[in-house]
């Protein structure tokens, strides 16, 4: 289309060193924004990705989404971010970019909507606003149809017409497209079709359907419509692109990576990613701490040993036998707040604790808001962790007045109940803000706790800057703590868990 | 680009589509991003890592292009406590003692010189499988598996062979590769590689395959499973991971559970068949419990968290 056409590198020495300026400074582009968004791209990277693209025709975007994908992201926990900026970055971009499909893309629905449209309803001329001609009624009767038939391009064709239609979206304003996929989907009422179709298929069916039939209905229909969310989310999004600009729209769409996501911020989409991170994260932590354990360095010299082995040498200790050590197991407490703000962090860390808990002795969970209860027996005889943190939020006793934080009292009841069983052995962990409600602090709970356990951990998970500010009293525990850390993200959560066996 | 170093060598395939229906040939179906990346990889001359859930035909890809470009397939299983000795190369100590026995016998004439320039030389060199990847003369796939079971000092013996395809042992000096040999490290991800080692290779995480390409994989890999079977086979499986599960069914146990239902004369997948067999797709006794009760269950009920779409690759 332009001069910035770059021939696909057909012959075979791949001799082709003039790779156009404009990809060279788009590719720039492109990577410096994956590095703002957190990605670890070396310059290693950076050259292999220019080597790579030119050994793939720059008309097949997806082959070049791969191409950049593989030398650039090495962690499947990024793709996420990976996609996002991609599609800012390669999508629409007028025709001055070859490297674009979807400038024929965008043409093509029309035709596709005309020409598939059985109903009638595609009559409206094939160009730009021919989804003026239709009303919502005949839009949504298409869509439901595409969808019933699984018809990927008269969806993408649907997707186009909804955002035209109900977005509503206005030049210039600075949003990340959320609002305007709300204000699409409000007006689709897409719950209502996935009932639609269930029902039609009931009755398509010669048989009343079976219900492990039934969810296989609704499971593709369900997929179908997050493939079509999908495409309203990309209509959006390149629309976005197209009036703002490709670094506007990175930065505005620019989301942490799982493994830094705040969880007292967390969204729920957030708190979705958060839990499948969690997942490998706890059999990659619960694999390094074991391995640890067994290649720890070797012990004082084993005297005896060596002196018996020393017999088949003719007395000459000429192997040296050493000690194994066998670190004890540490048996955990863990105390955790779990009132309103902080739950989700507390949530997370009773689910980490316990997925790694073969490498303690004893794991016991307290739970507390201003009451304090023990949930240990959530988490005995049950596999499913997630199930467990499910009953602990919605079963534990933990309130005691009014529901709101009192720390003072947790940590007195927790001391009278089950003072006595701390012992040398255990390692005190406590979670939570210590935002007290300007109640009694009780900090000679912690002094006393001490005092008999091995260790006692305070995690806290607002920022350091917050702390002892307000209600916060962290700084008045901590000082009988035998550290207080930061706890805000996952990565956070693994080192400090790392530290601890 | 490290590149220039290399020893030039010809291109094994001519296109993304090339490496797709060849791998197709030899029943192994990849998708895009499987495809190009082998493409890439063998056109830039880098090693591909492939990291993914377990059974989702990791180690199976090495082999296929290996079958595909008639090459032989060198395999190194990594596991806690690999070494040099057992990875790259050992001196036959057993060998070498011998024939410093023998040069005893002999007259005085062979100076400590000659026998030790006779002691570490190629003959009495054992090879493993990286040395004899590196040494090849036919065209070689080496596969390094499951590498994430190595030691994160271990890894660093890898790093050599990845980036410059050579081996340097100090009595023999460096061997440098004849030919760039195809590299497939896989990995289940137990545990973070390190930069260096991620930074040398094309990453490919293989996930579990879309329905389409579920169900034409049981077609390709089951014998007599009849097209509407695999439709329901793959509908089934996707269902089952979509739930919280401990173990997601993998590939091949997709593929083993189809091929049961083959043996079982089974055409249609109801309810109690699904529910009889399903401790072939899962192995802990909780996720059958569970998958039995969604299975089961009326689907007024059928609302799960946030079920998620397709697979991101």
């Amino acid at each position: 289309m332009s001069d910035t056409v770059i021939d696909p590198v057909a012959d075979d020495d791949g001799g082709d060193p003039v790779a156009g300026d404009a990809l060279v400074d788009l590719l720039n582009g492109f990577i410096v924004e994956l590095r703002e968004a957190g990605l670890p791209v070396s310059l290693t990277e950076h050259l292999d990705a220019m080597e790579a693209v030119r050994f793939i025709p720059l008309d097949d975007r997806s082959a070049f989404k791969y191409a950049l994908a593989a030398t650039l992201v090495k962690n499947h926990a990024h793709w996420r971010a990976f996609e996002t900026v991609f599609e800012v970055y390669f999508s629409l971009r007028g025709a001055e970019y070859a490297i674009d499909p979807d400038a024929e893309l965008a043409e093509l629905p029309e035709d596709v909507e005309s020409g598939d449209a059985r109903d009638g309803a595609g009559q409206a001329p094939a160009n730009a606003g021919s989804g003026e001609a239709l009303t919502p009624e005949e839009l949504a009767q298409m869509l439901y149809q595409a969808l019933l038939q699984g018809d990927d391009a008269m969806m993408r064709a649907m997707a186009r017409q909804a955002v035209r239609r109900y977005a509503g979206m206005e030049p210039g304003r600075p949003v990340g497209g959320t609002y305007y996929l709300y204000r699409t989907m409000r007006n689709l009422d897409l719950d209502g079709m996935l009932e639609q179709m269930m029902q039609q298929s009931r009755e398509d069916a010669p048989e009343p359907l079976t219900p492990l039939e039934e969810r296989l209905e609704h499971d593709e229909y369900e997929n179908r419509i997050n493939q079509f969310k999908q495409e309203v989310e990309a209509e959006i999004r390149r629309r976005l692109v197209a009036d703002r600009g490709v670094e506007a729209m990175a930065k505005t769409l620019r989301k942490p990576l799982p493994e830094d996501i705040d969880f007292m911020h967390a969204s729920r989409e957030e708190m979705i990613s958060l839990r499948k991170a969690l997942q490998p994260l706890t059999r990659r932590l619960a694999v390094r701490l074991a391995r640890k354990r067994r290649h720890g360095r070797k012990g004082p010299l084993d005297f005896r040993n060596t002196v018996r082995h020393s017999l088949s040498y003719g007395g000459v200790p000429a192997e040296p036998k050493f000690r194994y050590p066998r670190p004890a197991k540490p048996e955990i407490f863990v105390i955790a707040d779990i009132s309103g703000s902080v739950a989700a962090f507390a949530r997370f860390t009773l689910h980490l604790v316990h997925a790694i808990a073969s490498q303690f002795s004893r794991v016991r969970s307290f739970v507390f808001i201003d009451g304090i209860d023990e949930v240990t027996r959530f988490f005995e005889g049950t596999e499913d962790i997630v199930e467990a943190v499910h009953r602990v939020n919605t079963e534990a006793d933990v309130v005691w007045v009014d529901g709101h934080s009192d720390y003072g009292h947790a940590f007195e009841v927790f001391w009278q109940k089950w003072g006595t069983e701390v012992g040398p052995k255990t390692t005190v962990i406590i979670l939570g803000d210590a935002r007290n409600n300007y109640h009694a602090s009780q900090s000679w709970v912690i002094k006393e706790i001490r005092h008999r356990a091995r260790h006692v951990y305070w995690l806290n998970p607002e920022p350091r800057a917050y702390w002892d500010t307000g209600d916060s009293i962290v700084g008045e525990y901590g000082v009988h703590c035998d550290g207080t850390f930061e706890c805000r993200n996952l990565r956070q959560l693994e080192g400090f868990v790392d530290h601890l066996v | 680009m490290t590149s220039d170093a290399l020893p030039e060598h010809d291109p094994r395939f001519d296109s993304v589509d090339a490496v797709r229906d060849r791998l197709r040939s030899v029943d192994y179906l990849s998708d895009e991003g499987i495809a190009g990346i082998v493409y890439l990889a063998d056109r830039l001359g880098k090693p591909i890592l492939v990291e993914g859930p377990a059974g989702t035909g990791k180690t199976q890809l090495a082999k296929s292009v290996a079958e595909i470009t008639g090459a032989r397939l060198i395999r190194l299983q990594c596991y806690e406590g690999l070494d040099e000795s057992k990875a790259l190369y050992e001196w036959n100590y057993k060998k070498q003692l011998l024939r410093i026995q023998a040069s005893r016998n002999e007259a005085d004439s062979a100076s400590w010189d000659d026998i030790e320039d006779d002691i570490f030389s190629d003959e009495f060199l054992l090879t493993r499988p990286l040395l004899e990847a590196i040494r090849a003369e036919d065209p070689v796939v080496l596969l390094i598996d499951e590498v994430d079971r190595v030691e994160v000092e271990t890894e660093a013996l890898l790093l050599e062979i990845l980036s410059d395809y050579q081996v340097s042992i100090p009595e023999l000096g460096t061997i440098t590769a004849r030919q760039i040999p195809l590299v497939f490290l896989t990995s289940n991800n137990t545990r973070e590689l390190s930069e260096a080692l991620k930074r040398r290779c094309l990453y490919l995480h293989v996930d579990y395959p879309d329905m389409e390409r579920e169900k034409e994989i049981v077609l390709t890999k089951v014998p007599g499973v009849s097209e509407t079977l695999a439709d329901e086979i793959a509908r089934i499986v996707r269902s089952i991971r979509q739930l919280e599960l401990k173990k997601s069914p993998s590939v091949s146990e997709t593929i083993d559970w189809a091929r049961t239902l083959v043996l079982l004369g089974v055409d249609h997948v109801d309810t109690e068949t699904a529910v009889a067999t399903t401790n072939i797709l899962l192995k802990y006794q909780s996720d059958i419990a569970k998958a039995t009760k969604e299975l089961t269950a009326e689907p007024a009920g059928v609302k799960r968290p946030g079920a998620p779409g397709a697979p991101a690759r």
